[in-house]
């Protein structure tokens, strides 16, 4: 029957004190991975909290069941370990005790699925009528923002008002990707051939990380993008910075990059507007390319030093890239760099 | 062993070897399929390593993107289908016949061609890294980037030709073992005096034959899209790439029961045997597992929540997820219940039964807790849910085989594993699959996405990955020592004895390693723990008959021909119609051999 007295109550005091201080350290480290960056778990949008409160209630039950199975499983394996001259109950089962845990699992179960069907039945049907809407299309491997409403169009970077619904129309023109940005929501794909829907309403301006989720091929791991969510005034500077046409340069080297751009064959694949011979849609639309905090599909910064990386051997940075190596001179580069960087 | 004659040797060994590739003794074929299906574990576990190796800082150097979407591919792949699949059917050859008192299978020949079917889609698969590159798809390999448009090459043809061929032998292992359990039981064994490990046998393959065939369809399907042009799954002209994740999936969420269920059963038998007592609610355990089989078949589009389900099918499939977990959580208290009150032995099997429990329960945890599609938008395609799959995988499926590799390693060879050396490898996974996989719960909390072959640094996700790789060299170094601790073991002299566990079920009740024969007399079973009862009501063994006139088939080489022929068939599959036709004739040929083999 098992250790008693003294061994006993030392085995079941050493056990529960094993489990209290690996929950405590689990519950450190999962703190810590919660204040990252691209935390899954600071919500900044209002569906996103409410998802969230979902979440936190099943994370406690899971550390109650965590801790309670461990705790068993300790305490039975000190206590019962074999001994001189010990005598194994004889138990076929006790049905009580079957009916108990089986209510267990149910109550837990229950628990968890009232809070969870609310948040599916109010998170995930139609966007209010209000909301502002942006077409999220996925390619390989970038992602493209369209405010059909707007007449903008961009890439990359995605900016959105605070405090106002958001309908994120979600396509893909190749594979599946999928659009996530943990702060502002769970994930939604982008499927070829349907389109789906996704809505949320941030509440707190500020800059927030996005990656493709679903496995898209070889360059997955470069498709990433950000949210940028402004006051309403900075968003509506913003809009009409977007809308603007893009002036070709009419001297210096960069005037020497708008026709080089045309050389070089940019235009079969990007779209300056204002430059009447790009009007390319394979590649993303490039007339405020300056204004855009990152390039090459959200893997680099917007920077000189990597734009230069980016034009010199495009594959050779992102791994598959439908941007082919150009094999453009020094001279040539000097000349795009200088032209992309007024396109603001 | 013909050493000591060096003319002789080369002789036998020859003929040693044709023993092994005619053999229909399910004895033999358990350990064709054990030995193969480890080597495939060490090879899975080598692509693990390169792909953690890349991972273990940022913006890693160690291998390109395509390698690495290759390795990962090929690693869920390898453990799935070559390692983890065939170490089950393993034990399942193994123990079938013996632990419900019959001389074999019910198609000893059936289950020969299922090894060697199997051997070649195992090597087939792998070879495709030698052969101009492996899968690179992902082992759910989803449409529209598996069509010729986004993959071209024969990385997924690949895919489609060997996935085809293990299927098959699957298949024909699952009827085998269903159609023995059921028919081939010794006198007095009712269903409810089966062993638990033979239920979870019985249940996994229903679980096979049932998903088997849907999978097949999407893998015809997939190479008649890349190979003759059909528009099953590509949008542009009509498919619908949804279809292909629905119909893999229904096929794949039972596979994932097909992994878990056998080392669920091999838990079941260790702990009573271990802890001396009957199992705690036989009747609920095996209920239990059965309704997680069905159940296991209504979940499928758990794993498509994020792909636009739609309100409505969100909720029903994350109830029926959910409900999953009141079977599993039934299992857990049961286990439990059986160490309770016991004088538990801790031999090395027991460590890995223990850590099982627990290790699953996490990996269960995680499982309920995705089931909440609310949750679910942030684990789903993140590394919370490879930290899921692995507590299930490795703390499951991996650490009950070794439990049963060590429970069952005295009757299958008549020698102990050592069990100082065997304790050294249980500490050394248990901490190394702890250490790999636990942080991966909090890079996913940190939104580090699945499938990823680099990342930049400043996300806080460098400590939790370099954590993670070190512990897959801890776990290299427990299974090193486990195979040292084999080979020594193979030496020692046989002196286990029948019975060495005292433990209660058939397969204990004859030598060890048992006879061709298995029984000299097939014993009757009057309780759920025969031995036990014998034991407990003093009856002795039945006397061993003067002459024994057992009619056992007769070794045959034709599972081997129609296994070529399968061969041919697939390779024909990859390169040209006409090696195609050559296998056919070769199956022909050899189905039409075995019609008329004589069996006596």
């Amino acid at each position: 029957m098992g250790r008693s007295g003294a061994g006993r109550i030392i085995a079941i005091v050493v056990s529960l004190v094993i489990t209290a201080a690996t929950v405590g350290l689990l519950y450190i480290a999962f703190v810590d991975s919660a204040n990252t960056p691209q935390t899954t778990f600071q919500a900044m949008s209002e569906n996103g909290q409410k998802a969230q409160d979902v979440y936190t209630l099943i994370f406690i039950l899971a550390g109650i069941v965590f801790a309670g199975v461990m705790a068993l499983t300790l305490i039975f394996s000190l206590v019962y370990r074999e001994r001189e001259g010990g005598k194994a109950l004889q138990l076929h089962g006790n049905s009580k005790l079957e009916v108990l845990w089986t209510f267990i699992p149910v109550l837990i179960v229950v628990v968890m699925a009232v809070p969870t069907f609310q948040v599916i039945a109010e998170t995930t049907g139609a966007a209010p009528e209000e909301s502002l809407t942006v077409q999220a299309v996925g390619h390989q491997w970038w992602f493209e923002f369209d405010y059909p409403e707007l007449g903008v169009v961009t890439a990359g970077d995605l900016h959105l008002p605070v405090d106002r619904p958001v309908r994120v129309i979600l396509q893909s023109k190749d594979v599946i990707h999928s659009f996530w940005v943990p702060q502002l929501s769970g994930k939604v794909d982008m499927v070829p051939g349907h389109d789906n829907q996704l809505w949320f309403t941030p509440n707190t301006p500020g800059e927030y990380l996005g990656q493709c989720a679903e496995f898209c091929g070889i360059s997955h791991a470069n498709m990433r993008f950000r949210v940028f969510v402004h006051t309403q005034a900075d968003f509506d500077a913003w809009v009409q910075g977007q809308l603007a046409e893009a002036a070709t340069p009419t001297e210096g080297l960069a005037a020497e990059g708008a026709q080089q751009f045309t050389l070089s064959g940019c235009i079969g694949c990007h779209t300056v507007k204002g430059n009447a011979l790009a009007m390319g849609v394979v590649g993303p639309n490039l007339t405020h390319f300056a204004s855009r905090t990152r390039l090459a599909g959200g893997m680099a910064e917007n920077n000189e030093a990597e734009l230069r990386r980016w034009l010199s051997n495009p594959p050779a940075m992102k791994p598959g890239s439908i941007m082919p190596n150009l094999n453009l001179s020094p001279e040539a580069i000097d000349k795009l760099v200088a032209y992309l960087q007024t396109l603001q | 062993m013909a050493t000591a004659v060096g003319t002789l040797s080369h002789t036998e060994d020859r003929s040693r070897i044709w023993e092994w590739m005619t053999t229909v003794d399910h004895k033999k074929i358990a350990a064709l399929y054990g030995v193969t299906g480890f080597i495939f574990f060490l090879i899975g576990g080598i692509e693990a390593t390169l792909v953690r190796t890349q991972l273990a800082v940022p913006n890693g150097n160690v291998i390109d993107a395509d390698l690495f979407n290759q390795l990962f591919t090929t690693h869920a792949l390898t453990m799935i289908f070559l390692a983890i699949m065939p170490m089950g059917a393993s034990f399942f050859n193994y123990l079938i016949p013996l632990q419900i008192g019959a001389r074999d299978v019910a198609f000893p020949r059936l289950n020969a061609l299922g090894y060697w079917t199997y051997l070649t889609g195992a090597v087939m698969l792998t070879s495709s890294f030698f052969l101009g590159g492996a899968p690179n798809g992902g082992w759910f390999a989803y449409a529209p980037l598996t069509s010729l448009e986004y993959a071209a090459g024969k990385n997924l043809d690949f895919y489609t030709v060997s996935l085809l061929i293990l299927g098959v032998s699957s298949l024909m292992g699952s009827l085998n073992f269903a159609v023995t359990i059921i028919n081939m039981r010794a006198p007095g064994m009712t269903m409810m005096r089966l062993p638990v490990y033979m239920w979870m046998t019985l249940v996994v393959s229903f679980l096979l034959i049932l998903s088997l065939p849907i999978i097949t369809v999407a893998l015809v399907q997939l190479y008649f899209d890349r190979n003759f042009g059909t528009n099953f799954f590509t949008p542009d002209t009509g498919g619908d790439p949804i279809l292909w994740q629905h119909i893999f999936w229904l096929f794949g969420h039972p596979e994932v029961y097909v992994l878990i269920l056998p080392s669920m059963g091999i838990v079941s038998e260790v702990l009573p045997v271990m802890s001396r007592k009957p199992l705690f609610g036989y009747s609920a355990i095996v209920f239990a597992g059965a309704a997680i089989g069905v159940l296991g078949f209504a979940v499928w589009s758990h794993h498509m929540f994020t792909t636009g389900l739609g309100t409505v099918p969100q909720i029903v499939f994350s109830a029926s997820t959910m409900a999953i977990g009141i079977p599993t959580g039934i299992k857990i208290f049961n286990w439990l219940g059986t160490m309770y009150g016991g004088n538990i032995r801790f031999t090395t099997a027991t460590y890995f039964s223990v850590a099982f429990i627990f290790l699953f329960t996490i990996g269960g945890i995680s499982g309920v807790m995705h089931a909440s599609p609310a949750v679910d938008g942030q684990h789903q395609d993140s590394y919370f849910v490879v930290a899921h799959i692995h507590y299930v995988l490795f703390g499951g499926a991996i650490m009950g085989i070794f439990s049963g590799i060590f429970y069952w390693f005295p009757k299958m060879t008549g020698r102990f594993l050592d069990e100082t050396s065997g304790k050294w490898t249980f500490w050394l996974l248990f901490v190394g699959m702890n250490l790999t996989f636990f942080p991966m719960h909090f890079l996913g909390l940190a939104g580090m996405p699945r499938r990823i072959y680099t990342y930049d640094e400043g996300l806080g996700w460098e400590t939790w990955n370099l954590v993670a790789t070190v512990g897959v060299y801890v776990i290299i170094v427990g299974v090193s020592i486990f195979i040292v601790n084999f080979f020594r073991t193979m030496r020692q002299p046989q002196t286990a004895g029948d019975n060495p566990w005292d433990a209660a079920t058939l397969e204990w009740a004859t030598s060890s390693p048992p006879p061709e024969h298995n029984f000299d007399v097939v014993p009757e079973v009057h309780d759920r723990d025969p031995l036990w009862y014998n034991r407990d009501h003093g009856i002795a063994p039945a006397a061993k008959p003067e002459h024994l006139h057992i009619h056992l088939p007769p070794p045959s080489y034709m599972p081997l021909v129609v296994a070529m022929g399968v061969a041919l068939l697939g390779i024909g599959g990859l390169s040209h119609v006409a090696v195609a036709v050559l296998g056919v004739a070769v199956v022909v040929y050899g189905i039409w051999g075995w019609a008329l083999e004589p069996t006596e």
